[in-house]
């Protein structure tokens, strides 16, 4: 049984998870068809149509801003970005996050000092100041974005799962494991890292909110996405300063981002009743 | 009118069919003993835990429990409440468990007295200490201020021990109250309830797995099996004449100190394949407190198809020898040869040789097997790492399966799929494959039912007598030692105290605390005479050891010289003795 059947299984054994999964999935394709099956794109102005409540005239379901741009094709994009940081951040905390703590807790001794240092280090880094001389050095890119927030993502789950690697190291199997022989490379591959699925999904599930709220206060910042490009954080933080007058602006895109933040959630609690092989039959 | 009465108890889960307990009902008069013994699963836990109200909520209890004339089944908190501590109290398995880590020991015991107002508040702590005294806490009024982690697991089961008679209860229950502890200190403990019984005649329900602790401390007993009452009569009668299959089984079952050995043919070479030299063990005592010795300098040779026990209470350095011998921990000092090689201490300097033909088993069979891999995997893992380029690994899974006694219908299983003796059985099965020289257990079979761990023994003894195999055994339980082993090594304080063969030891034990061991051991036989006075003490500790001889504070026959010098292991008719008497004193039964 691969693990990718096995996840499916998973999903649709769980009504709450086949809802979640399946809730993802159409709002990332819904994402993903954005231009084709809106009738405006994101960045054209209108300034006939200011401010405009959802309606069905001239198919602004969502309706518009404040300069006249179609709200339902700005979501549709702010969806992209938003799902672009959660994808980042879980593939960046999962591979180095994961790999770095299991390595540091499981090595131990002096490697575990300099490579646990080196994380409290690039912690002490105050992020923003950093971000900012990102910018300027580089100039400002989505890949710088999606880069400073893979830095600091993998942090907490390297502490993490050093932790768990290092209670997991005293356990028995492992030293089966040693005095069998097996190089160290097949114990945290083999023995460690599937058993540390359960926590590190649980985190994974934090670090991806984490991750896109952390987007959006970079856009707040201005150090985000610039227009006319968007995320479902800029959005939001938009739509607060036009609150008295067009609460859609506000309410629509908080509320997309909450579903897919709750999407995430639910998500992550079936994933981990897979990643306990207690819960296998 | 009996004190208790249970009627047609069933006790069910919604998620499993079978029921925990089904239709089970006894009588206990006032001021009896009633022993209930079974293996794990067999539903004896459930129906104390019914007894006091505890079952989890998603427990289904039918049937009746009459206490002194009142239901106690569907019966409300409050009416519960005024039966616990001052009519039904319970002692737990695990001390340390039961009791509040963060809240001094008197302070708990005291709480129990207000809580239930059993004494006017004045006279609280005066109450409690006089408790902890009657229970034989050494110290009371320091005790009385200790936190539960600053008492040996002997004096925490003690303090249980008082707070449950505080309330000077009609029916103490005691579900498994000596299984975590040392046999001596076990022996203390038993002895201690029988004393305290003698003058409070409160009744008690013991429940236990061993058929030694019922035989020496029940009237009469139950035996239970997979939530059945299989049978019920006075400890005489069942132990004479069992009626049940079941019973008979585990009293075959039950390991003696007096009976025959059944070890392997007595190895017919005298090669030795391992030979360990002056090996120490020290470890770091937390916050630069120094150094504890676990090991003292020690010398064992292992010859081939021979099997060594080692023996001591918790804290000897039995596993801490072990370990170091593997490689898991590094030793301070010693030299070792493995097959005429020389053996380098750490694991990571070892060949792949050594590591093939030196194998472990571990004492907790479910935590040594990684719970995200299938059986087939773990016990494949040896072949891979040794043998990666052969593709017959499968043919070998299923044939050495086969020969630990499992069925190729658990290759697909995880670990928690597995009962604990099947468990047991994949970890020897994974240490077998490689066909090693020589194998440790440490405490291999004493997380296992009695009827598992002699199923267990067997297995072992007939691969040593297939293939030679060496044994180094670690266990604390003494009727093991008599079944399997050629040869004992008797440890007490990281000091070898006797090494000698399995018939002499048994037989004539040399040094007074192998002797102590030997009484300590509770005997399935409801006629055996009792021990009337158990080893008194604990293990002192091993930050401050005594001066002279370890055991000395402990010891009978302890004399002027004992606490001035250490004495050294000296050939005694070819038992190796660590005592200065040892020439002198005639032990022998």
């Amino acid at each position: 049984m691969s693990i990718f059947k096995s996840v499916i299984r998973t999903i649709q054994s769980s009504r709450t998870v086949t809802v979640c999964a399946a809730m993802l999935l159409v709002i990332a394709a819904l994402s993903l068809l954005g231009p084709a099956i809106s009738s405006h794109s994101y960045f054209s102005t209108d300034f006939d149509n200011r401010l405009l409540a959802p309606t069905l005239m001239d198919q602004h379901i969502f309706g518009t801003d404040e300069l006249g741009r179609d709200l339902f094709s700005r979501t549709l994009f702010g969806i992209r970005i938003t799902l672009l940081v959660a994808v980042v951040a879980s593939f960046v905390s999962l591979g180095i996050g994961v790999l770095y703590g299991a390595i540091a807790g499981y090595v131990g001794g002096r490697v575990d000092g300099i490579m646990m240092r080196i994380v409290d280090g690039i912690y002490a880094l105050p992020f923003i100041f950093s971000v900012i001389l990102l910018m300027v050095a580089f100039g400002r890119s989505m890949l710088l974005i999606l880069i400073a927030i893979g830095a600091v993502n993998w942090l907490d789950m390297a502490r993490i799962v050093r932790g768990q690697t290092i209670s997991l190291k005293q356990r028995g199997f492992v030293e089966a494991a040693r005095l069998i022989g097996v190089p160290t490379s097949g114990i945290i591959l083999r023995h460690i890292t599937p058993n540390l699925l359960g926590v590190v999904i649980v985190y994974m599930t934090l670090a991806i909110p984490q991750a896109i709220l952390m987007e959006s206060f970079l856009s707040f910042l201005g150090l985000g996405i610039q227009g006319p490009q968007t995320s479902l954080g800029t959005l939001v933080n938009a739509g607060v300063s036009h609150m008295e007058r067009a609460s859609w602006l506000l309410v629509i895109p908080a509320s997309v981002l909450a579903l897919i933040l709750l999407c995430f959630n639910f998500l992550g609690d079936g994933l981990r009743d897979l990643a306990d092989p207690k819960g296998k039959t | 009118m009996s004190l208790l009465e249970v009627g047609d108890l069933t006790i069910s889960y919604t998620d499993s069919a079978e029921p925990a307990v089904s239709e089970l009902s006894f009588a206990l008069e006032r001021g009896e003993s009633l022993g209930v013994v079974g293996e794990s699963g067999s539903g004896k836990t459930q129906m104390a835990m019914a007894i006091m109200g505890l079952l989890p909520a998603n427990a289904e209890i039918r049937g009746s429990i009459v206490f002194d004339d009142t239901e106690l089944i569907g019966a409300g908190p409050d009416l519960l409440n005024r039966f616990r501590a001052r009519r039904i109290a319970m002692v737990f398995q695990d001390p340390m468990a039961a009791l509040n880590p963060y809240v001094r020991i008197g302070k708990q015991l005291k709480r129990i007295l207000m809580e239930h107002e059993l004494c006017k508040t004045g006279e609280a702590t005066e109450r409690t200490l006089d408790m902890l005294r009657k229970v034989g806490l050494p110290d009371p009024e320091r005790q009385y201020r200790a936190f539960p982690h600053q008492l040996s697991g002997g004096m925490r089961q003690r303090a249980m021990i008082g707070a449950a008679l505080l309330g000077e209860p009609d029916l103490l229950v005691a579900d498994e109250p000596t299984t975590a502890l040392d046999v001596t200190v076990q022996a203390q403990i038993l002895h201690l309830l029988k004393e305290l019984r003698a003058e409070s005649d409160a009744a008690l329900l013991l429940i236990t797995h061993d058929l030694g602790v019922v035989a020496g401390n029940c009237e009469r007993m139950l035996v239970m099996d997979r939530g059945q009452l299989l049978e019920e009569g006075t400890t005489q009668e069942v132990f004479g004449s069992p009626a049940s299959e079941k019973m008979r089984a585990l009293l075959a079952a039950a390991p003696r100190v007096s009976g025959e050995s059944q070890a392997s043919q007595a190895p017919a070479s005298s090669k030795a394949v391992l030979d360990i030299e002056e090996l120490s063990v020290s470890f770091k005592e937390q916050r630069d407190r120094g150094r504890v010795n676990a090991v003292r300098p020690i010398d064992l040779t292992l010859n081939k198809g021979e099997t060594v026990a080692v023996v001591g209470e918790s804290g000897s350095g039995k596993t801490s020898l072990a370990r170091a011998v593997v490689g898991l921990i590094p030793a301070d000092t010693g030299r070792s040869m493995f097959l005429g090689n020389f053996l380098p201490g750490s694991l990571n300097t070892r060949n792949q040789e050594s590591r093939r033909e030196l194998q472990m088993v571990f004492q907790d069979p479910l935590a040594s097997l990684n719970p995200a891999m299938r059986v087939s995997d773990i016990v494949a893992e040896p072949l891979r790492v040794h043998e990666p380029g052969d593709e017959t690994h499968e043919a070998s899974v299923e044939a050495i399966l086969c020969q630990v006694g499992l069925g190729s219908e658990l290759l697909e299983r995880y670990p928690h799929e597995l009962s604990g003796g099947q468990a047991q059985r994949v970890a020897i099965a994974r240490s077998l494959i490689l066909k090693p020289t020589v194998m440790i257990c440490d405490e291999a079979v004493a997380a296992l039912d009695g009827t598992v761990q002699d199923e267990i023994l067997q297995l072992l003894r007939a691969e040593q007598q297939r293939s030679g195999l060496s044994l180094i055994f670690i266990t604390h339980d003494l009727a093991v030692v008599r079944q399997i082993s050629h040869r004992v090594l008797v440890m007490y304080m990281g000091r070898l105290c006797e090494l000698a063969n399995n018939e002499s030891l048994f037989g004539r034990p040399r040094h007074p605390y192998t002797k102590a061991l030997l009484n300590a051991v509770p005997l399935p036989d409801p006629n055996a005479r009792p021990v009337d006075a158990p080893l008194a003490g604990e293990v002192s500790s091993v930050l401050k050891p005594p001066s002279g001889c370890p055991f000395h504070p402990r010891c009978q026959q302890a004399i002027a010289i004992c606490s001035e010098s250490v004495p050294e292991p000296a050939d005694c008719d070819g038992s190796f003795v660590a005592c200065h008497r040892a020439a002198e004193l005639d032990l022998s039964y």
